[in-house]
């Protein structure tokens, strides 16, 4: 059997979801049999069949990438509950199995799975989505690129009709219809470094569960940024969420002032003083770059 | 060897893995440590806190660097982005040498994120060795691969796995990392003597040693890097650092992370084997 053959194989098993027993099925979805895989590639032993010292293997990937993706989206756990997290995680890590070589993109497809997929969002899909956006943004701010800031010297004299500010690389702005960012800071403190019993654990499941079922509607315009890398998150005014996602987008100074006050309820006299104080404010924490 | 062009003519001593839990504790209490190698995948990013911290331990540190995804010996071709943010990190830490497995683990694009075991055959020697070539051509540092541990075994296998290695070596003119915890954990899972395997590996190829624990089950052992180090395992070091001279040794600890002390402090232990090869030596 020539190389390439028979690790597509090996794969095919290895990744093929194990049973609702956590073991190797005999058989794959694909009406396969994985018992004459096994015994057909795998030598047996005096202590293991094919069947078993394949399933090791089978076993170690999915109990790897099921723990990677809870780690990532400890949000997400807490709305959905553990088991309905579990079946999401399976079938989402089924459908999207990791295409790089880094562990960190494992949850890169899951939004839009998500929105494919909608019945593991438990009648919570919104919520479920914000979470997923939120909890993803944060893995690309904690180790995405920083540029020098611009400095006020390089600003002097530039005209706002033709100036373009980026912002860093590793700031995220997100639209959100839930206060999902305070659930994710509470379920952050709440975390237990090292838990008394299983008893305190399982309190701690259930509150968390209960707050992420308590959380009501509401608009939130959030960046996600770093200071001395570490990640934080810092909820906008609509109109500074405004402008900063048309200067994210390419726009010049000018258009993206005006994009932020297209609709705005805040009186027009005292717009130039909010926007004064917010670019004082964003240009404290660094955020623009030429 | 203590010095050879596999390890680019280095001479490190007694490092361990630099892991989170220490970040702290290494930053702070600065303390003496021969060398720390890193997981590379860790680092190939464009920024943000993990960069920072290995920018602060190149300050002081020798860092040396540790793959876990190359996979030499997966039939499809390299991944280039891997190895274009790899050739970025190469840059950044100067490591003297470089290492990852020998082992695949990605088919048709898709990552198992595992180091899965080789059909030790002709055909999978002559792949892996053309691309530890192309690895060590694109990233101009030496490649030094790892005999990984294992739990299944190949019917179509045409030798051992120490055979294997040296046929991959050999055709690749690359150096050895040598696992001899690994070795342990393969030779009672394949029932082999794992002294046979320590024995028969060209010695004056050897770079590196690893060193570390690993979970005994019923009817197999797991190499969980969770452990210290066991007698048997000691005593395979003691015959690979008879064979090969003083050489660059590490301690990988990698679940249930100790601290600092007591992972340095059991990686120490090695140094015990190493001067009394030393000795042997100015004999």
């Amino acid at each position: 059997m020539k190389l390439a053959a028979l690790q597509r194989e090996i794969a095919r098993v290895v990744m093929t979801p194990l049973s609702p027993a956590d073991r190797m099925r005999r058989t794959a979805p694909t009406g396969k049999s994985q018992t004459a895989v096994a015994k057909r590639i795998i030598k047996p032993n005096a202590r293991l069949t094919s069947f078993e010292r394949l399933e090791i293997y089978n076993r170690q990937y999915w109990f790897r990438v099921l723990d990677a993706l809870a780690d990532d989206f400890p949000g997400l756990r807490a709305i959905l509950g553990d088991r309905k997290f579990d079946a999401l995680a399976r079938s989402y890590l089924t459908d999207c199995p990791s295409r790089s070589f880094t562990m960190r993109n494992i949850g890169s497809q899951l939004e839009s799975w998500l929105r494919k997929n909608q019945k593991y969002a438990a009648g919570r899909l919104e919520l479920a989505l914000d979470m997923i956006r939120l909890e993803w943004a944060e893995i690309e701010t904690f180790d995405s690129a920083s540029e020098p800031p611009v400095t006020a010297a390089a600003l002097a004299g530039a005209d706002p009709a033709k100036l373009r500010l980026r912002l860093q690389p590793y700031i995220r702005l997100l639209d959100l219809h839930y206060p999902v960012d305070d659930l994710l800071l509470a379920l952050k403190q709440d975390a237990p470094a090292d838990i008394a019993s299983n008893a305190m654990e399982e309190r701690q499941k259930r509150k968390k569960v209960s707050a992420a079922a308590r959380l009501k509607p509401s608009l939130v315009y959030l960046t996600i940024h770093r200071i001395d890398n570490t990640v934080y998150f810092r909820r906008l005014e609509k109109e500074e969420f405004a402008i900063l996602s048309a200067l994210q987008n390419g726009r010049t100074l000018e258009r993206a002032v005006i994009a932020g006050f297209a609709g705005s309820k805040l009186p027009t006299q005292g717009r130039a003083s909010h926007v004064a104080a917010w670019f004082e404010n964003w240009s404290s924490m660094d955020w623009f770059v030429l | 060897m203590p010095a050879n062009r596999f390890n680019h003519f280095t001479s490190y001593g007694v490092g361990i893995g630099l892991r989170i839990p220490h970040y702290d504790h290494i930053l702070t209490r600065k303390p003496t440590c021969d060398w720390f190698e890193i997981i590379s995948e860790n680092f190939m990013i464009d920024g943000g806190r993990p960069l920072q911290v290995l920018d602060q331990i190149l300050e002081r540190y020798k860092v040396v660097q540790h793959g876990v995804s190359m996979y030499f010996g997966s039939a499809e071709k390299l991944n280039r982005e891997h190895l274009r943010r790899l050739k970025t990190l190469v840059r950044r830490t100067k490591t003297p040498w470089l290492s990852d497995h020998l082992c695949w683990g990605s088919v048709d694009g898709r990552y198992t994120h595992d180091l899965l075991p080789m059909p030790y055959t002709f055909e999978a020697a002559r792949i892996t060795a053309q691309k530890v070539r192309e690895v060590r051509d694109y990233l101009e540092v030496p490649i030094v691969v790892e005999n990984v541990s294992s739990y299944a075994e190949f019917h179509v296998s045409e030798m051992t796995e120490w055979e294997f290695l040296n046929e991959v070596v050999e055709r690749a003119d690359c150096g050895i990392l040598l696992d001899v915890n690994n070795i342990y954990v393969s030779s009672q899972n394949h029932s082999f003597d794992p002294a046979v395997y320590v024995n028969s590996v060209p010695a004056e190829r050897v770079a590196q040693i690893h060193i570390a624990g690993h979970s005994k089950y019923r009817k197999y052992i797991l190499d969980t890097h969770d452990h210290p180090v066991i007698d048997p395992v000691w005593k395979l070091y003691d015959r690979a650092i008879q064979r090969v001279g003083h050489t660059a040794t590490l301690l990988e600890w990698d679940d249930r992370i100790p601290s600092f002390d007591e992972v340095h402090d059991e990686a120490q232990k090695a140094n015990k084997y190493l001067a009394s090869a030393s000795l042997a030596a100015a004999v």
